[in-house]
């Protein structure tokens, strides 16, 4: 593997990150609008109205105010929260667990969900498997997340009432974390009563933000798999006698994997951007929630350290689906 | 263009955009209430499948009184203005960047490709939910927001068929008889991804269907009190334990709305793909 390419890579997220928090800068500031506004009580004096304008840096020019914006973050001093009066660092990294774990639970039910269908239309190819599988992928493909998470809440929530609808854990239990990954503490700690409350309030908006992506999975992998299924080594294997569970499984699966995991990745930075609509929805207390809180409360500092967050991931997953496509494969490698 | 290839598809979607068009136009004569009008007398009253059905409103009515029926199809017209007007917008943006990129290369296509990579580096949702708040609520801050997110769609894809275009016998012909870039841009390649436009102009309007949905539905999309399936499902959603019917019959339309032009994109690029063969 070169190094001089990741390097390159490396160099190049610097003014995408650069693009990303100057639009943002300027966007959330040449539009009408006072952003301190709310936080002046009725009759307030108006020296103490300029003050706290000089406080949040608002009085000096545009461009000033993004200088000494990046500065300070270069610094990891991403300012203070004008609605929650807090730090804005702290406060995107306590919610960020949230978003993760949802989002990591999503995407290993889209992949379960999609390698499933895919085997099964695979091996039952022709029959009536396949046709569901079908009927599943473009119906799933075609409804976004966000309806997804509504059809969920009316249908499990509302009329069949079985699973809980809002919030990460149910309120009466008793836990006391010292982290905020839940998922991975309370499995830790054996507190397993506390691990179905997290799983059964995250199934829902999970399997919303999974669909459209199983979807996918289920089609590509499902397209890659036929064609494996008629390479040489195939026919080699059904020669030596290989059931045909175990060449779908063992042989076929695992050259067929390569595209399937391209997609994933660049389908899981979308996944992630979906969990905003979805935490909202579903009451999860995660950095999505926190977004649309924070755009509805005009909270400069915390949008633009929420959007950064989102990008700084955005950029990460990408980077490491790079580098597992050039370890997985070893032809790109020689690009 | 002379035939098209009927499918399953094509046909599906274009009932659905028809009776989308026919809710829309037809939305007052459909109905026996106004959308705004509130009677606080008869506000959750059910629907008529329900045994306390009065026989005024088919569809019941929400907290206010307000007729869900009505509502639902005076929700068709802003659904479907800001499908037809952000799909084409971002079309029209898109498609320009992206022929240009694809046909100069270069420093051109330098900028436009980092560009589209900065906006790829935006959740979609969130960054057309800062939008809608920066810009303010209103028909034309969902407009806007779709076309400014969404043109790198068009874009993208634009720029790789231009590409593709470009190595054509046709297009060197072109170049050799003298024409000049724009003219070969636009009379020439223009005409070649013409259909694939369309395609994905059907697609994008099932996609403005949904944003319009979501910004509505945040409370960011056109003043509030009046009537879009978004607006309907957020307040639907405050009361679904007391009455679910109010949020289920929008999110039918939105659902029908989205699958149905997606049909139309999918329908299309078959239509089309069986004339190349042909």
């Amino acid at each position: 593997m070169n190094f001089s390419y990741w390097l390159r890579r490396l160099f190049w997220v610097l003014p995408t990150l650069f693009g990303v928090a100057l639009i943002v800068f300027v966007l959330l500031r040449v539009v009408p609008g006072d952003p301190i506004a709310m936080l002046i009580p009725p009759g307030a004096r108006e020296a103490d109205i300029a003050n706290l304008r000089e406080l949040y840096g608002l009085d000096k020019p545009i461009w000033q105010q993004f200088v000494i914006w990046l500065s300070a973050v270069a610094h990891g001093n991403f300012g203070n929260s004008i609605s929650l009066r807090e730090n804005v660092l702290s406060l995107v990294l306590s919610r960020l667990p949230a978003t993760l774990e949802l989002a990591l639970f999503a995407v290993t039910i889209a992949i379960a969900i999609g390698v499933l269908f895919a085997v099964a239309s695979v091996y039952w190819r022709g029959r009536w498997p396949e046709t569901l599988a079908d009927g599943f992928s473009g119906l799933a493909l075609a409804i976004p997340d966000f309806l997804w998470g509504l059809i969920f809440i009316l249908l499990l929530g509302v009329l069949f009432p079985v699973m809980p609808i809002s919030g990460r854990l149910d309120p009466s239990l008793d836990f006391n974390p010292t982290t905020q990954f839940f998922f991975i503490e309370s499995l830790l700690r054996r507190e397993f009563r506390i691990f179905a409350s997290l799983i059964s309030h995250s199934i829902l908006p999970a399997l919303a933000l999974a669909l459209p992506l199983a979807a996918m999975i289920a089609r590509v992998l499902k397209n890659s798999l036929n064609e494996a299924m008629n390479q040489d080594y195939i026919l080699l294997a059904r020669v030596k006698g290989f059931t045909r569970n175990r060449i779908i499984w063992r042989e076929a699966l695992r050259n067929a994997l390569i595209p399937t995991v391209a997609l994933t990745g660049v389908q899981f930075t979308f996944l992630i951007g979906g969990t905003v609509l979805i935490e909202y929805i579903y009451s999860y207390p995660g950095i999505g929630n926190m977004a649309i809180g924070a755009v509805i409360q005009r909270d400069l500092p915390l949008i633009q350290g929420l959007v950064l967050t989102f990008a700084v991931l955005f950029i990460a997953i990408n980077f490491l689906i790079d580098a597992s496509y050039h370890w997985l494969d070893p032809r790109v490698r020689q690009r | 263009m002379k035939r098209i290839a009927w499918n399953k598809q094509l046909v599906f979607g274009l009932f659905v955009l028809g009776l989308m068009l026919l809710a829309a136009i037809a939305a007052p004569w459909l109905s026996r209430h106004d959308p705004l009008e509130q009677d606080l007398m008869s506000s959750f009253v059910p629907p008529f499948w329900h045994s306390d059905y009065d026989g005024n409103f088919l569809f019941g009515a929400d907290s206010l009184g307000r007729d869900i029926w009505s509502r639902t199809l005076h929700g068709a017209r802003i659904a479907l203005i800001v499908a037809f007007v952000a799909a084409f917008l971002a079309g029209l943006l898109g498609t320009a960047l992206g022929l240009a990129a694809g046909y100069f290369g270069g420093k051109v296509d330098a900028i436009i490709s980092r560009l589209v990579e900065i906006w790829m580096s935006f959740p979609p949702v969130l960054l057309s939910i800062v939008l809608a708040a920066v810009i303010g609520p209103g028909l034309l801050t969902v407009i806007v927001a779709i076309v400014v997110i969404d043109w790198t769609r068009f874009c993208r894809i634009v720029r790789a068929e231009t590409l593709a275009q470009r190595e054509m016998d046709y297009v060197t012909s072109a170049v050799t008889i003298g024409l000049k870039p724009l003219q070969i841009l636009w009379s020439e390649i223009l005409p070649n991804v013409a259909p694939l436009l369309l395609v994905l102009f059907s697609m994008e309007m099932g996609i403005a269907i949904v944003v319009e949905a979501i910004l509505s539905f945040v409370g960011l999309s056109v003043a509030s009190g009046a009537a879009t399936w978004g607006g309907m499902i957020s307040e639907g959603r405050l009361y679904v334990n007391q009455a679910w019917w109010l949020m289920a019959l929008p999110m039918l339309c939105i659902i029908v709305g989205v699958l149905g032009m997606n049909a139309l994109g999918d329908g299309l690029k078959r239509a089309y793909d069986y004339r190349d063969k042909s």
